[in-house]
């Protein structure tokens, strides 16, 4: 019988898992993609894990992070839930020890994280601008009909690069069109994404933050080497890719859950089995005050679970009990 | 006549308990609420910060329950404040609202029209039974803020869970159903006495955080997200540095006396920021830096989008953070609801908190 641990990422744009053993080495890592539907995309990712890990497994704990991590929680019975800053962190630290910063870059938001002496020492973080996103990159690669996978190295080819407005994301759309018109490259524009992008990072989230090496890049957008090199440039400094970049969250939650059911001693998880069942979400909007709040109740089984999205607490503090389970 | 005015916090009790003891009826707008945020930004010039689109909310659900008067506090505030009243009125009036509204200001210093206004709204030229109304009025508030600074202090300790929020509400429900200020005093009397008792686990592992930064945002927990009681709940002691009470006797008092209470703010604020450049900016710098002095482990800064004072201090925080040693987050607000994002960060800035302090007492069991 194996023993494993799980830290699940949902995050706007993929949904992760990772599985790691009690030595803390990774069995298996899952990246699915979340498109829109975080319950779906959580539950199609268990029935994968549940295939690929063997039988004998038995899970000791799991830990949730990114955006959708309550909502996971309540799924799967987590032990831990973290929000994405310090999950990011606690994995950083795990694999290089003597990390100073983080740059992280999702789906829909960036971080930098700064850690001096082995904890987080200053953050920053960027979700209502998509210029230095994930997102941005993948529809400009959709614009130019190229695979996001080929961005990176089709980048690494360019001779001359051709400077692309970086601060908007839709000047940043008007100029690169623009360039084109004017006949330049395919890789010379993409390079000049790339570097756009990696400036309008540190001028807005690396802004008055002092960046020592050694410096991790992590995220989803770190598999595209272009944007590596074009930090590498900038900063003057080599910049490690992790070999899980893109899963680092999980990897957090993983190690956060480990600790915890450490301290309590036993999981709240609710089984692999989970992948089976079924989850179903009504909404109702609450007429009690002019707030007019969107209640979420969520249903396991057709067995109300949780609800939530009250402003005043008078329907989620309701202790979902067998009681008003029968109720509902 | 009917009275109204803007939400800011819970100092419309005073206000009521001022009007009452004068006399005059009043309309305290309906709660803020999503509602009231919605009418706002429908009106409101699309750029301008968030207090002057909640507060045109509040006029318009006021003027809907019959309100005839609006009473605003004006002054010309070297912030956009300043123009927060011409603004107003001119909506109003395109609106086609035919409401009066009394700016308590005295405009280029003409202290009469000052007082003219003054005993318009007061109904009485009896100018020693305003002054009582007024310290009676003032005397409810500060009681308030007390109050309202103990729930903030204490609710991480309570041993009952919610025992403090029970208390909390139903001392708003009594002053809300209370009339003039004597009865008010008395409910706070009582509130403040029980608040005194609530048990409390002084064990606990618990954070301090002060809020500095625009005044609005800092007083107002529908603008703010409540983000006290969200910090209470991760386990936070919170201060606030800004309250109406303060402020109002800085106005009315200290500073027509030529004094202030300010003074040490603003000499903490020294190294950074050496006058006034509006709004709170040298408050919010001198907070934070005093903040680190008295011990807190960390210090948020609020403001609404687009606030020119708050941008400029912002963008001396780093340096305040370096060499204060005391971490700090700025948290921009503007009319979204949705509350994820402030969560993450709040969550995140809590645990590195947690985590400095608890690294700094190993530091110390070593030495």
């Amino acid at each position: 019988m194996k023993e494993i641990y799980l830290g699940v990422d949902v995050g706007s744009v993929s949904t992760n898992i990772v599985a790691m053993d009690s030595n803390k080495n990774i069995v298996d890592t899952l990246y699915i993609r979340t498109k829109g539907k975080p319950i779906e995309a959580l539950k199609m990712a268990f029935m994968q894990i549940k295939d690929r890990l063997q039988r004998d497994i038995e899970v000791l704990g799991v830990g949730t992070t990114g955006s959708g991590r309550h909502l996971a929680a309540i799924m799967l019975g987590a032990d831990i839930v973290k929000n994405e800053i310090t999950a990011h962190g606690v994995a950083a630290l795990n694999i290089v020890p003597d990390v100073k910063t983080i740059i992280e870059i999702g789906g829909q938001d960036s971080k930098i994280i700064l850690l001096r002496d082995g904890i987080v020492y200053d953050f920053a973080m960027n979700t209502v601008c998509a210029a230095g996103t994930g997102s941005f990159l993948d529809r400009q690669a959709e614009r130019l009909g190229i695979p996001i996978e080929e961005f990176g190295t089709l980048a690494l080819k360019s001779k001359s690069p051709v400077r692309i407005a970086g601060r908007c994301a839709v000047f940043a759309e008007s100029d690169m069109i623009h360039k084109q018109q004017l006949g330049h490259n395919q890789e010379d524009i993409i390079n000049g994404l790339c570097e756009a992008m990696a400036r309008n990072y540190l001028n807005n989230l690396g802004k008055g933050k002092e960046i020592k090496p050694p410096v991790i890049f992590q995220g989803g957008v770190a598999a595209n080497i272009g944007i590596k090199r074009a930090f590498e440039k900038i900063l003057g400094c080599n910049i490690i890719v992790p070999k899980y970049a893109n899963v680092m969250g999980a990897i957090g939650a993983c190690l956060l859950a480990k600790d915890e059911v450490a301290n309590t001693g036993k999981t709240k998880f609710l089984g692999l089995d989970i992948a089976d069942s079924s989850f179903n979400v009504k909404s109702f909007e609450c007429e009690r005050c002019p707030n007019m709040c969107e209640v979420v109740e969520f249903y396991r089984d057709k067995k109300l679970v949780a609800r939530w999205g009250d402003k005043c607490g008078s329907w989620g503090n309701i202790q979902v009990t067998q009681d008003n389970e029968k109720l509902a | 006549m009917k009275i109204t005015f803007p939400h800011i916090g819970n100092s419309y009790i005073p206000i009521k308990a001022l009007f009452d003891d004068l006399g005059v009826e009043t309309i305290v707008p309906p709660k803020c609420s999503k509602k009231t945020l919605e009418l706002g930004t429908k009106y409101a010039p699309e750029l301008i910060c968030l207090p002057l689109k909640i507060n045109l909310g509040n006029y318009l659900e006021s003027i809907e329950k019959g309100a005839d008067t609006i009473v605003i506090t004006g002054g010309c505030g070297p912030c956009r404040f300043g123009y927060y009243s011409e603004v107003q009125k001119e909506i109003l009036k395109d609106l086609g609202y035919d409401v009066d509204i009394v700016v308590l200001e005295a405009p280029e210093g003409d202290r009469g029209e000052f007082l003219r206004r003054v005993s318009k709204i007061a109904n009485t030229r009896n100018i020693i039974k305003i002054g009582r109304s007024l310290k009676n009025s003032i005397t409810v508030l500060k009681k308030l803020n007390r109050f309202e600074e103990m729930v903030l202090k204490k609710r991480p300790y309570e041993i009952n869970e919610n025992q403090i929020d029970n208390l909390y509400d139903r001392l708003i429900k009594n002053l809300e159903a209370s009339r003039g200020s004597k009865e008010m005093t008395e409910h706070l009397n009582k509130a403040l006495k029980i608040i005194e008792e609530v048990p409390l686990d002084k064990n606990r592992d618990v954070l301090k955080i002060g809020l500095v930064g625009e005044i609005y945002t800092v007083i107002e927990d529908f603008s703010n997200l409540d983000i006290g009681k969200k910090l209470n709940k991760m386990g936070v002691e919170v201060h606030k540095s800004l309250s109406t009470g303060e402020w109002i006797s800085e106005m009315l008092i200290y500073r027509s006396l030529g004094l202030s209470k300010e003074v040490k703010i603003w000499e903490a604020a020294k190294p950074y920021i050496k006058t006034c450049i509006g709004g709170h900016a040298r408050e919010t710098v001198g907070n934070t830096v005093l903040y680190s002095k008295k011990g807190y482990d960390g210090v948020i800064q609020l403001m609404p989008f687009t606030c020119m004072p708050e941008i400029v201090s912002m963008s001396l925080m780093p340096s305040i953070q370096a060499e204060n040693d005391i971490p700090i987050l700025s948290l921009i607000i503007d009319e979204m609801t949705g509350e994820g994002g402030y969560l993450t960060r709040l969550e995140a800035f809590v645990d590195l908190l947690r985590n400095r302090k608890e690294k700094g007492q190993y530091a110390e069991k070593l030495s």
